[in-house]
């Protein structure tokens, strides 16, 4: 994927050609949920919700190929920004329920009630407004990956070490949403949601609703993220992730370059974490685990790094694979999974998008003798 | 089985234990209380069997705790020794075997109240040490039933050092008693030889003695101050303690990460498998165990340290396989080497599952390395202290192989230029084998000490990677002495903070102080410097 | 017919080259969808949600083993309704969203005609709502905190008010050692926040002072026992009988015990009673040091009846591994499963909404005497045991309570649960009703 080679000429048409599969997609099985359960194209709810997530768990498989595939960063934590997403969107949905808690208190979430929580906490202000609520999906996330990457990239924290302090954030993350004092649920999480925007959760209508909407996103965010690594600043950042030192000599600022990528796709995960929990019905500190985060890289390997459409194809193939072989081979799932990791990494550098559009080079690796001879001189 | 009110007030008395025993249920004798499994019954059948100096006390009781002795459905007791049995009450060997036995069932009840019953009998022991450790055992009894027996004691006891802890029995039992008139002068004595004894023991029975009302005003304030005088010892010693527990934490830590030091700062391969090297040097130990139970039972004491070689070479061959087979075709992609040897992990974690089933397998402490020891004010568990010294052995050995030895200088030398090293003629992939090999060989060990202090199932290795990590990590790769450096000081560090502010915020502040610290110093405590480090 | 993922699949899966993972693979794959031969007709669908791998893989591999055997003994005996049960397995990997998914997978793909699954609260709270929206059955066999009472859910473990206040009576008693401190030591989740809120304000109506009570947390897995070891043992000395009360979970128990061992507390100073460590939890220890911890539960392996002792039979059988132990929940999937039988037999059908009315009043001897009954609100009535551990890894009963003690829903130790029932049999038949106010706060089953 030598890709400098060519300034100028990256287009990712496999972007719009995914973009527009995944819209015809959810339509079409939004649309089939609808039909009567008589009519041989009936298409089941458990069907319309595993699409759904499989789509919810595209975006996070999107957002991590962004900062991978073309920022060279490989994070092992941004099923973090995933699940804080997810929380916010959960909070919405907790305080949807009202007094149709099984305590009936129309203030206090059941599980504050459960701990004897007199009032809400003060974050928990506002969440009752969806408006609001959508913003916090964004803040928040968007908040803590540019602290996190400010001080990462201006420090120039690369490589390994980055990768593994994301996972270090993720963790202390999941630890944090574990202790019941935090006031999100602890180990349970926020869950037994009832409606969204004054509509039944469980309806197939609103099922296939949310499966137009997590598919519309999704294409939404492909395309935004064609635009952005398609021009000149896709040039910047592919220059930045094969050689970081060089282009700053050249006058650019790579920390401000991945700053951005970085934000922009922690955004994305959010977004799919908060339609995630819509369609799975819930959200906890599970969600955070380090083994998450990795899954999701290892996604976007199959798929084909730096490709959009591979981490999307990756993403749902994978998990499609998961969902099978979890019913089918419950107790070997686990080898197949394990192999696939082997078997991509060993013979398939370039995903499955390698296979179907063969490369005329392997991809280069973030490490090369440039990067690491100006490692010296680094205070 | 709470009994009616109107007993209690018989409890008390039986506590009150005078020679005599009410026994509510007004058995015929000691035997016949013992055997009727009333637990209440027994635990009072047991004191007064031991105080009445009958020939067979000693056996009966023995059995008892040995879980030999046996109750017929006629109320009848008897001694298991080997295929035969010994009516308990003569001490004669029956000649048929009674019908419908039954072995009689122990509570903590009566387990104290046996403790208390043979060390009663032992304080006239012969030999010295037995005295010793009954007079030492009664100390934390305090029950004031034995009084008596503490008093004919020390009218005959020479030994100076006997004398001393059965004076601090004695004044342990007497503040257990209620004060009666005319004992304050004994009482005050009492509570100046426990607060110079000092220690939680002693501060326990203080405290109970200043909390209580009807005691008189100075032995109260002699209590009180006698409390604060411990605390105050206790604070100091609860430093180096706290220390203790820090520098062990430590230690756990340092053995997780020497092995990913060296696979990961030497050779820059990232090894998510690292912790179920770990695992299986903690299987290996276990199958060593038994292997050694089944074989020669003699040894199992030592069967430890047997594992420690035995888990060496079987990590260590493991993991000169995984490089041959695996690593050695993704060098130089160090990010790829992470999701396969992830994935190598989930493999090896649903192999031993299948294996050896997914519940955790025990692992036995040998007798040397259970228990503690005081040292001044604190208590150093054995095999805390065991690990600890180990985790030194292990540091000191792999310097040692790093720098005396033909393999160590050819690691330095790969590790500081490869394509220089392999100029000069060293057989880089050969070096790059045995330094993966020694890496999973250095997990094994981890894996031999972490089986005497965690559980022993497929999901060890899961709860050590991310803190091995993270030491290496923060200590600067390539650098044992950062790696050390790092463990003691996550170590120190999570103990320091657990107790004001509990132990998840504790590790959650470590993990991000450690992510703070990165972000200052992106290369760790220790950075190597010079050409040719990998990002 | 209607497009389901797994058929596809099963076709799909034929196809796949995946068959490299090796005939063993198939093989038992496909001895774990057999069943015997005897009953003909469409078989019974029974699910089994138990994690098969991941961190819960520990606790429930052997739930869903009971439950293969339990499945495979009513075929032997002639099926259910004339028609064999078959079992359907998944793997929910111990992620709480797939539980969800993999439940959705069993009621609406696979049509299962029960469920028997879950060990965590969080697993069970996850596929609650799908169970509710389905109208699907699910027992759950594991003891945990109450304040819950679906309809659609069969709880066969311990409420609160049958482990862990029998547990701390037996504390407080004189047998019991007469403990007047207490240190309510256990993992940050609902369970032991639920329990021990439940405890204090028990203990406090039994008197014992807030001083007295010591409440301490620590994350899931924590392996590093030394300084809350320490502050137990200083908690301890304070010149007042003190016991423990552990709600530690799971890996976490091993190198806990493995800490008071070393440190010196032993049983008859400072008595441990917990309410996860069962008999399976003990085989992974060495359980020397441990002489005399106690525990509670509705079950022990070493209760001599003959139930027990042919249900132990069995399942050595079963598992061809003479040593394998059984534990409480285990029998709990056994009275759940076999009252599930019953009440399949006395509606005629496995139509879910009858079934679940015809639950209510089922009888089923428990393995260690008694007779269980369910309740109307979904609980069970069961006798309650202390035992104490020895040192062949088995407990040895030094108490229970004199009579069965019947599962509460909603605990009166709680200020705001206090006049909460829960009653889906006719006219209540609502999960949640308020008897002072006399309403139904959630929804009614008309």
């Amino acid at each position: 994927m030598n890709l400098l080679s060519k300034p100028g000429a990256r287009s990712f048409p496999g972007a719009v050609r995914m973009a527009a599969v995944v819209v015809v997609v959810a339509i079409v099985l939004a649309g089939a949920s609808m039909l009567p359960e008589s009519n041989p194209l009936h298409v089941s709810a458990f069907v319309v919700s595993l699409a759904g997530k499989y789509l919810a768990y595209a975006m996070l498989a999107l957002s991590v190929d962004l900062v991978w595939g073309f920022a060279g960063i490989l994070t092992l934590g941004h099923a973090a920004f995933f699940a804080l997403g997810g929380y916010a969107m959960g909070m919405y949905l907790m305080r949807e329920i009202g007094a149709r808690g099984v305590y009936g208190n129309p203030n206090l979430p059941d599980f504050m009630i459960f701990l004897s929580w007199k009032s809400l906490p003060w974050y928990w202000w506002g969440t009752d407004h969806f408006a609001w609520a959508m913003l916090l999906v964004l803040v928040i996330p968007a908040a803590l990956a540019g602290v996190f990457g400010w001080l990462a990239f201006r420090s120039r924290v690369s490589g390994v070490y980055l990768s593994i302090i994301t996972q270090a954030l993720t963790y202390a993350l999941m630890l944090g949403f574990f202790q019941n004092g935090l006031g999100f649920g602890g180990n349970n999480g926020l869950t037994d949601f009832k409606d969204i925007l004054g509509a039944d959760l469980h309806t197939p209508t609103t099922r296939a609703v949310l499966l137009v909407v997590t598919g519309v996103m999704l294409a939404l965010a492909l395309l935004i993220s064609r635009f952005v690594v398609g021009g000149r600043f896709g040039n910047l950042l592919v220059a930045v992730r094969d050689a970081e030192s060089r282009t700053r000599f050249l006058g650019y600022r790579p920390d401000q370059v991945k700053l951005l990528v970085w934000v922009f796709s922690a955004m994305i995960a959010a977004v799919g974490g908060a339609l995630y929990v819509t369609q799975v019905g819930i959200i906890n500190p599970g969600e955070f685990a380090p083994a998450n985060s990795i899954e999701s890289v290892i996604w976007v390997a199959v798929g084909g790094r730096g490709t959009l459409a591979g981490a999307v194809l990756g993403a749902v193939l994978v998990n499609l694979g998961k969902t099978l072989f979890t019913a089918w081979l419950p107790e070997f799932w686990l080898y197949g999974l394990g192999l696939l990791f082997l078997v991509t990494t060993l013979f398939l550098p370039n995903g499955l998008m390698g296979l179907w559009r063969p490369m005329k080079k392997a991809a280069p690796e973030e490490v090369t003798p440039e990067v690491s001879d100006t490692q010296g001189d680094e205070a | 089985m709470r009994k009616a009110g109107w007993l209690s007030g018989v409890m008390a008395a039986l506590v009150m234990g005078a020679a005599i025993v009410f026994s509510p249920l007004a058995h015929a004798d000691e035997f016949d209380a013992l055997a009727s499994g009333h637990f209440e019954d027994m635990a009072g059948a047991i004191a007064t069997l031991a105080a009445s100096g009958n020939p067979q006390a000693v056996p009966v009781l023995h059995a008892l705790e040995e879980h030999q002795l046996f109750a017929s459905s006629q109320g009848g007791l008897f001694i298991r020794q080997g295929e035969n049995y010994v009516d308990a009450r003569t001490g004669q060997p029956v000649s048929a075997t009674p019908p419908d036995l039954h072995p009689m069932r122990l509570n903590n009840r009566v387990r104290k109240a046996l403790a208390g019953a043979q060390a009663e009998m032992e304080l006239v022991a012969p030999q010295r040490d037995v005295r010793l450790k009954a007079a030492t055992a009664l100390y934390g009894r305090h029950d004031p039933a034995l009084l008596p027996a503490i008093d004919h004691a020390l009218s005959v006891e020479k030994d100076s050092g006997v004398r001393v802890k059965l004076e601090e029995a004695r004044a342990a039992t007497i503040l257990g008693q209620a004060p009666v008139e005319g004992a304050q002068s004994q009482r005050l004595e009492a509570v100046h030889t426990l607060a110079g004894v000092g220690g939680l023991e002693a501060r326990g029975i203080l405290a109970s003695v200043a909390a209580a009302s009807v005691e008189a005003p100075d032995v109260r304030k002699a209590a009180s101050e006698g409390v604060s005088a411990i605390d105050w010892h206790l604070r100091m010693w609860s430093v180096f303690q706290n220390a203790f527990y820090g520098l062990s934490y430590g230690s756990v830590l340092l053995l997780a990460a020497t092995g990913l030091a060296i696979t990961f700062g030497v050779m820059g391969v990232i090894n998510m498998a690292h912790g179920e090297m770990m695992m299986i040097g903690a299987y290996t130990t276990w199958m060593v165990q038994q292997g050694i139970r089944a074989t020669a039972p003699m040894l199992e004491p030592v069967s430890i340290l047997l594992a420690i070689p035995v888990a060496f070479l079987v990590c260590g061959t493991i993991g000169v396989v995984i490089e041959r087979g695996l690593i050695r075709f993704l060098y130089g992609r160090p990010l790829e080497t992470l999701l396969a040897t992830w994935g190598l992990s989930l493999i090896l974690q649903q192999a031993v599952r299948s294996i050896f089933g997914p519940t955790n397998l025990a692992v036995e402490t040998p007798l040397w390395l259970s228990g503690s020891f005081a040292l001044g004010g604190m208590d150093i568990t054995l095999n805390r202290l065991a690990i600890f010294i180990f985790a030194g052995l292990v540091l000191g050995g792999l310097m040692l192989v790093l720098r005396r030895t033909p393999l160590g200088l050819q690691m330095r030398a790969v590790t500081q230029n490869r394509r220089m090293a392999a100029l000069m003629g060293i057989r880089t992939p050969r070096v790059d084998a045995l330094a993966f090999g020694l890496g999973a060989g250095l997990a094994g060990l981890a894996g031999v000490a972490v089986s005497q202090i965690d559980n022993v199932s497929p999901n060890l290795g899961q709860s050590y990677i991310i803190d091995s990590f993270m030491v290496v990590v923060f200590g600067g790769v390539g650098n044992l002495w950062g790696t050390l450096a790092a463990a003691m000081a996550l170590g120190m560090g999570g103990k320091i903070l657990e107790p004001t502010i509990g132990a998840v915020s504790a590790k959650i502040a470590i993990l991000v102080l450690v992510i703070l610290y990165i972000q200052r110093h992106p290369r760790g405590m220790f950075p190597v410097r010079g050409r040719g480090v990998e990002s | 017919m209607p497009v389901t993922l797994p058929n596809l699949s099963r076709r799909a899966f034929g196809r796949l080259a995946l068959a490299s993972s090796v005939a063993a693979v198939g093989a038992a794959w496909s001895s774990e969808r057999s069943y015997a031969a005897a009953p003909k007709g469409e078989p019974i669908k029974v699910g089994i949600l138990h994690s098969l791998s991941g961190t819960m893989a520990i606790s429930e591999t052997t739930l869903k083993d009971v439950m293969l055997m339990l499945i495979a003994e009513q075929n032997r005996k002639g099926g259910l309704l004339g028609r064999p049960l078959e079992a359907v397995v998944v793997d929910p990997a111990s992620n709480w969203p797939l539980f969800a998914e993999k439940a959705r997978q069993l009621l609406s793909v696979d049509k299962v005609s029960a469920v028997f699954g879950c060990w965590t609260s969080v697993s069970r709270k996850s596929v609650l709502p799908v169970f509710e929206e389905l109208n699907g059955i699910l027992f759950y066999p594991v003891q945990y905190e109450a304040q819950e009472c679906s309809r659609n859910i069969f709880y066969t473990g311990a409420a609160p008010n049958q482990q862990a206040i029998p547990a701390v009576d037996y504390l407080l008693s004189e047998d019991g050692g007469g403990a007047k401190r207490f240190a309510l030591v256990g993992t940050d989740y609902v369970y032991p926040r639920t329990t021990n809120q439940i405890l204090v304000n028990y203990l406090k109506s039994k008197g014992i002072a807030d001083e007295d009570i010591m409440v301490n947390y620590t994350p899931f897995g924590q392996s590093d026992w030394q300084t809350i070891v320490s502050q137990i043992k200083a908690f301890g000395s304070a010149g007042k009988k003190t016991a423990v009360v552990s709600t530690i979970n799971g890996d976490a128990n091993v190198p806990f015990y493995k800490e008071l061992g070393n440190q010196g507390i032993s049983s008859t100073d400072i008595p441990v009673m917990a309410f996860s460590v069962g008999e399976e939890e003990l085989a992974g220890m060495d359980t020397k040091p441990l002489v005399g911890q106690l525990a509670a539960w509705n079950y022990f392996e070493s209760i001599d009846t003959p139930a027990n002792e042919a249900f132990i039979k069995q399942w050595h059988e079963f598992t061809k591994n003479p040593k394998r132990t059984t534990n409480d929940p285990m029998e709990a999937h056994y009275i759940g499963f076999n009252m599930w039988v019953q009440a399949v037999t006395k509606a005629g059908t496995t139509d879910h909404d009858k079934v679940i009315d015809a639950m209510i009043g089922i009888r089923q001897p428990n393995l260690t005497g008694g007779v269980a009954e369910m309740l109307p609100d979904h609980h069970l009535t069961k006798p309650v045991y202390i035992g104490e551990i020895q040192d062949d890894g088995q407990f040895s009963v030094v108490w229970k309570t004199p009579a069965l003690v019947p599962g509460q829903a909603w605990s009166p130790w709680v200020p705001e649960t206090k006049d909460l029932i829960g009653d889906w049999s006719q006219p209540i038949a609502c999960g949640n009703y308020n008897t002072v106010t006399k309403t139904c706060i959630g929804k009614k089953h008309a």
